[in-house]
């Protein structure tokens, strides 16, 4: 099958040319604060791809994917906690260590956030539309308030990280190596997504988003989709919180807040929902739009929140709908 | 009598002070297109979503292959062979006509749980879905989107993913709608086909369709079989003629 390259593939190619050459730019300039907003970009577009699934592909508007985010965040923040102060993270019934090591943090991150998506999706993907919302903005406002209270990892304060924690072979605290790292995870849940999308699996929740009562019909069950769906979206959305929390070096109950939440869904409907790279497009302008903008004024969300009116009242599509035109159907 | 494709035991259903199935007894035999006719409102649709399993009935039961399936949902009474049709057409509009078709050779093959391999170089699927969409006509838009399709093309594509399924038995909720006369024709050559395939229930509104197709027809009026007979049974029935043919002839 050969495949012509469409205007969103070469929109998508130059937002990835983007993402390699202006932190290569940013390292030649000798301008290491670029590369960390670029990281931050990188690493939140990595969140919104993972609620892309649920939302974009699903159909699930969850209003609580900062659970996911805060549960990545805390598996980072107490594993490195433990080590950095030579505790144990608990001795019965069996012995855990803290540790440094990313790969182990990340492990623990994706596999805890996936497990707490599977329950949290069983309890509220019985309920569709503003009740979905609700009762996923519940969790997450049962999260936010449970990490405030956890006294014992800092409470409302947070945990602070002395050291960023470490990857084989590679030198973290190198502002440009920790980017790379987490571009190559930005990459690699976009190829995840991309195939997702095309997959049979893809082609049911697809259609369990638009059509349930067919899908039903053909001997599928919508549910069960959809809570496959949350559970791969929460656990790369909960991945993207253990790069965060390891960015700042800092993790805190704001990682769970429902604004959080929020933003990652206005990432995508910057972007264009269900768009392979809208959640890249949507955080990588909503990141330099809080660092220019909120340079100049406190109240800089209120161009943010005009450019979202924009594109709901204009482009439905997102930017990438805007410059790309309609989505294509996968071949 | 285990030779009953499908078969509905005294049905019934309310909603509210409407009895909206009431006592509904129907059979379904191999080979053979059981019609279902009845005035607008007399419980055709609910009929059929009970039967699909979208709505419980209130009592009474269904059996589809001698296997009581009354409680288990839609989704495991397709995968027992039950494929329906809907009366407003229920297709995933930013598709494509090949993607509609491939979601029934999906639900078929009962393995959505793949995630990687794209759907549509998956062989075994597509191979279904295109000869569901050559046998209704089609394939030359295969890779047209759903939305563009006329009314007439959506009623087809409808019928190619109850196709797709292999089924055992068809339920199909007015597939003429909407079709005019030629549209009509051609559905009406094509299930005439079909039965040999699967046993269809076929609620319909034009009667033409419904006298050239039918070896049976039961007569449904205010959610009760008030006749059932063969085409010349029901046409000479005078109950029937007052409460529903009129003066048809
Ligand atoms: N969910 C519902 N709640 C309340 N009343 C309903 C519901 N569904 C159907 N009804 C009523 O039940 C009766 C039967 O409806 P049904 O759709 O089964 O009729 P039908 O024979 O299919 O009609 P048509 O020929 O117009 O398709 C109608 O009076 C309808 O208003
Ligand atoms: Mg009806």
């Amino acid at each position: 099958m050969t495949r012509r390259l469409t205007r969103e593939g070469l929109l998508n190619l130059a937002v990835l040319a983007g993402l390699v050459i202006l932190p290569l730019w940013a390292l030649w300039a000798d301008e290491p604060f670029t590369i960390t907003l670029a990281t931050r970009a990188v690493v939140l577009a990595l969140a919104a791809v993972g609620l892309n699934i649920a939302l974009g592909i699903g159909g699930l508007v969850s209003l609580g994917h900062a659970v996911f985010f805060g549960i990545g965040g805390y598996a980072m923040g107490i594993l490195a906690h433990h080590a950095q102060t030579y505790t144990s993270v608990m001795e019965w019934p069996f012995v855990i260590e803290g540790t440094k090591n990313m790969p182990i943090i990340w492990l623990v991150a994706t596999v805890v956030s996936a497990f707490a998506a599977f329950l949290i999706g069983l309890l509220s993907l019985r309920t569709s539309g503003v009740y979905f919302i609700m009762i996923t903005l519940a969790f997450g406002q049962m999260f936010f308030y449970f990490a405030i209270s956890w006294s014992e990892y800092g409470g409302e304060d947070g945990l602070s990280i002395y050291v960023r924690n470490s990857f084989p072979g590679l030198n973290t605290l190198v502002p440009i190596q920790f980017y790379g790292l987490c571009l190559a995870i930005l990459l690699a849940a976009l190829a995840l997504y991309s195939a997702l999308m095309r997959s049979p699996f893809g082609l049911a929740l697809n259609a369990a988003r638009q059509v349930p009562e067919r899908v039903r019909a053909v001997g599928l069950d919508p549910f069960r989709l959809r809570l496959v769906a949350f559970v791969i979206s929460g656990a790369i959305t909960g991945l993207a919180g253990a790069l965060f929390a390891d960015l700042n070096r800092f993790v805190s109950p704001t990682m769970f807040s429902w604004q959080l939440s929020g933003e990652l869904i206005v990432f995508i409907i910057i972007g264009g929902v269900a768009r392979l790279f809208g959640p890249v497009v949507g955080a990588a302008l909503f990141v330099a739009l809080e660092h220019w903008l909120g340079g100049l004024s406190d109240y800089w969300h209120i161009y943010l929140g005009a450019l979202l009116l924009l594109i709901v009242l204009f482009g439905r599509g997102g930017l990438i709908g805007m410059f790309a035109g309609r989505g294509k159907i996968h071949d | 009598m285990t030779d009953l494709v499908l078969e509905t035991c005294s049905l019934n259903k309310s909603f509210g002070a409407l009895k909206a199935t009431d006592a509904v007894s129907i059979t379904l035999k191999p080979g053979e297109i059981h019609a279902i006719i009845g005035p607008n409102g007399a419980g055709k649709s609910t009929l059929i979503g009970q039967i699909s399993g979208a709505l419980p009935p209130d009592s009474g039961s269904v059996l589809l292959n001698g296997q009581d399936v009354t409680t288990l949902p839609p989704p495991a009474r397709a995968r027992l062979g039950l494929a329906r049709t809907f009366q407003i057409s229920q297709l995933a509009m930013e598709d494509t006509v090949l993607q509609n078709a491939c979601l029934g050779a999906l639900g078929a093959s009962g393995k959505p749980w793949r995630f990687f391999r794209p759907a549509l170089s998956n062989t075994a699927l597509r191979d279904a879905a295109e000869r569901a969409l050559e046998r209704v006509g089609l394939l030359e838009h295969a890779a047209t989107r759903t939305a563009e399709l006329s009314h007439g093309q959506r009623r087809q594509l409808e019928v190619a993913i109850a196709l797709s399924l292999s089924p055992r038995a068809f339920v199909m909720d007015e597939p003429m709608a909407g079709l005019g006369t030629e549209g009509s024709a051609t559905m009406t050559r094509f299930l005439d086909e079909l039965r040999r395939e699967a046993p269809i229930l076929l609620v319909e509104h034009d009667m033409d369709a419904v006298f050239a197709l039918a070896d049976r027809i039961s007569v449904l009026v205010y959610g009760r079989i008030i006749a059932s007979g063969t085409v010349d049974e029901i046409r000479k029935d005078q109950a029937v003629r007052e409460a529903y043919l009129g003066d048809a002839e």
